[in-house]
């Protein structure tokens, strides 16, 4: 066959594919998740204007969109490598240097950049809850922490899900990129495949497929969220 | 200082490529991006699906796939290989970046340029349409007017993420201010302000970008001025949430 469809078979490289796949949804979900953290504090200070603070997480913010993902992962991986690597080796885990620790820093790397993403996102939902929701939570006497509880949070996660949505999109977009280092997720099994069987074509095809199917799927997902928590709010 | 002295000029070389890149791309993109929205919009079922499919692909693959697909994977492809023409932009690292990245940023632009022609009042049309205009003479004069008005803002967010994107080129060995700032990491172990000059680089490109898009933006809404609020076009919930991903 002329661009080695047989050989991705016999040769099992789908297993292989599949296992990069889970990688690059657990280097996803682990980074979204980090990055929502870190959205949801550098939002709350950047919408409340918490002084110094708020000039910290402007600058994250702008810096981190404003520069390309390629160049915060080498910035990342190159200063932490050597780093990282003494300190496992000094407690005796190389084998682990090698898989374990490209993971940890992809998801920073990751996180951090979709982190500043979720920032905006999470600071424009809170822009958008009315203020006398806020003030007459407070007339009422309920104290702060009750008031994000009760008020803030679920109308903040409300007008989010669709800007959480395409932060996603992007996060497990810039996954891909973390192949460059060499984590062994989607991207870097198709990068080997096709440089070990000379069949680039059929490689990075599939891997584009897998990548269209994670996208789909979770574009549905976040549709039914979105359908779930208009309906609620109308009742 | 001496580091600042040796990396400055090879990041600043960096920077044209990065600027001719962003521009080529931008151009083919653009225009790209506005066929395609028209056929969106077109009544023609076939043209409209395939508008819609080109762009949930093109938006739901990371655009490293799509640049590795184009530089090494469409070498194997005989019918590719054969064509000079073809084989002409393929086999050279820039010129594929800049097909990926046209063909990429021509996915979203649709996206905007849809949302913008989506919230041109049906009214105004009609109006140009009882008047008498030709279907070409009405879009240059209604529709794509009062459509880039609104598409404009989210539009220069794009060019700041094809901005980035020309980053991916240095995967492919083409050395623009990624490719040297990885180089000289590798070289002199200066990664951090290695990273600081080059990102300060970007910054400026996209600060520049900022800037001009901003008073293209006041340059064609000076008649608001007067009258901001009798003449503002209702601002469509497509216009201001173009989604990142398929829809």
């Amino acid at each position: 066959m002329e661009f080695g469809l047989w050989q991705v078979w016999e040769a099992g490289w789908v297993t292989a594919i599949l296992r990069g796949a889970a990688v690059t949804v657990a280097v996803g979900l682990s980074s979204m998740v980090a990055g929502l953290l870190i959205g949801v504090v550098c939002g709350l200070i950047k919408w409340a204007r918490i002084y110094p603070l708020s000039l910290l997480v402007d600058g994250y913010t702008s810096v981190v969109r404003g520069v390309p993902e390629l160049l915060v992962i080498y910035l990342l991986f190159f200063s932490s490598v050597q780093f990282v690597t003494k300190v496992i080796t000094a407690f005796g885990y190389a084998g682990l240097a090698e898989s374990g620790y490209a993971f940890v820093i992809a998801v920073i790397a990751i996180g951090a950049i979709s982190g500043a993403y979720s920032t905006e996102v999470i600071r424009g939902a809170l822009a958008s809850i009315p203020s006398g929701h806020i003030e007459a939570a407070r007339a009422l006497g309920l104290p702060g922490g009750r008031i994000f509880r009760r008020i803030i949070a679920p109308q903040m996660l409300r007008i989010a899900v669709p800007g959480i949505n395409n932060v996603w999109q992007t996060t497990i977009k810039d996954t891909a990129l973390v192949s460059v280092v060499g984590l062994q997720e989607l991207m870097r099994i198709s990068y080997i495949g096709a440089n070990s069987t000379r069949h680039p074509f059929i490689f990075y095809l599939i891997a584009a497929v897998v990548y269209l199917f994670i996208t789909l799927v979770s574009q549905a997902g976040f549709d039914g969220v979105e359908r779930l928590l208009r309906l609620r709010a109308r009742r | 200082m001496e580091l600042i002295q040796l990396a400055v000029p090879v990041l600043l070389k960096g920077l044209w490529v990065t600027a001719a890149l962003t521009l080529v791309s931008v151009l083919i993109g653009f225009n790209l991006g506005l066929g395609l929205a028209l056929m969106r919009l077109s009544s023609n079922a076939f043209s409209a699906g395939f508008a819609k499919y080109y762009s949930n692909v093109f938006r739901g693959t990371p655009l490293l796939v799509q640049i590795f697909i184009f530089y090494y994977g469409l070498g194997e492809v005989s019918l590719v290989r054969n064509n000079p023409v073809l084989w002409w932009v393929i086999s050279d690292g820039s010129r594929c970046a800049v097909l990926a990245l046209a063909l990429n940023t021509a996915a979203y632009t649709s996206e905007i340029l849809r949302g913008g022609l989506m919230s041109v009042p049906a009214g105004l049309v009609e109006a140009a349409q009882a008047c008498g205009m030709s279907r070409v003479l009405r879009f240059r004069r209604i529709e794509f007017p009062l459509a880039i008005r609104q598409a404009l803002p989210a539009y220069g967010n794009e060019l700041i993420l094809v901005v980035k994107g020309t980053s991916l080129a240095s995967t492919i060995t083409v050395l623009e201010i990624t490719g040297y700032a990885k180089r000289l990491m590798s070289q002199t172990f200066a990664i951090f302000e290695i990273f600081a000059i080059a990102g300060i680089l970007y910054l400026v490109i996209n600060l520049l970008l900022i800037t001009i898009t901003r008073s293209i933006e006041r340059w064609l809404m000076r008649h608001e001025s007067q009258s901001r609020h009798e003449f503002s076009a209702p601002r469509s919930e497509e216009a201001a949430a173009v989604s990142r991903g398929p829809s």
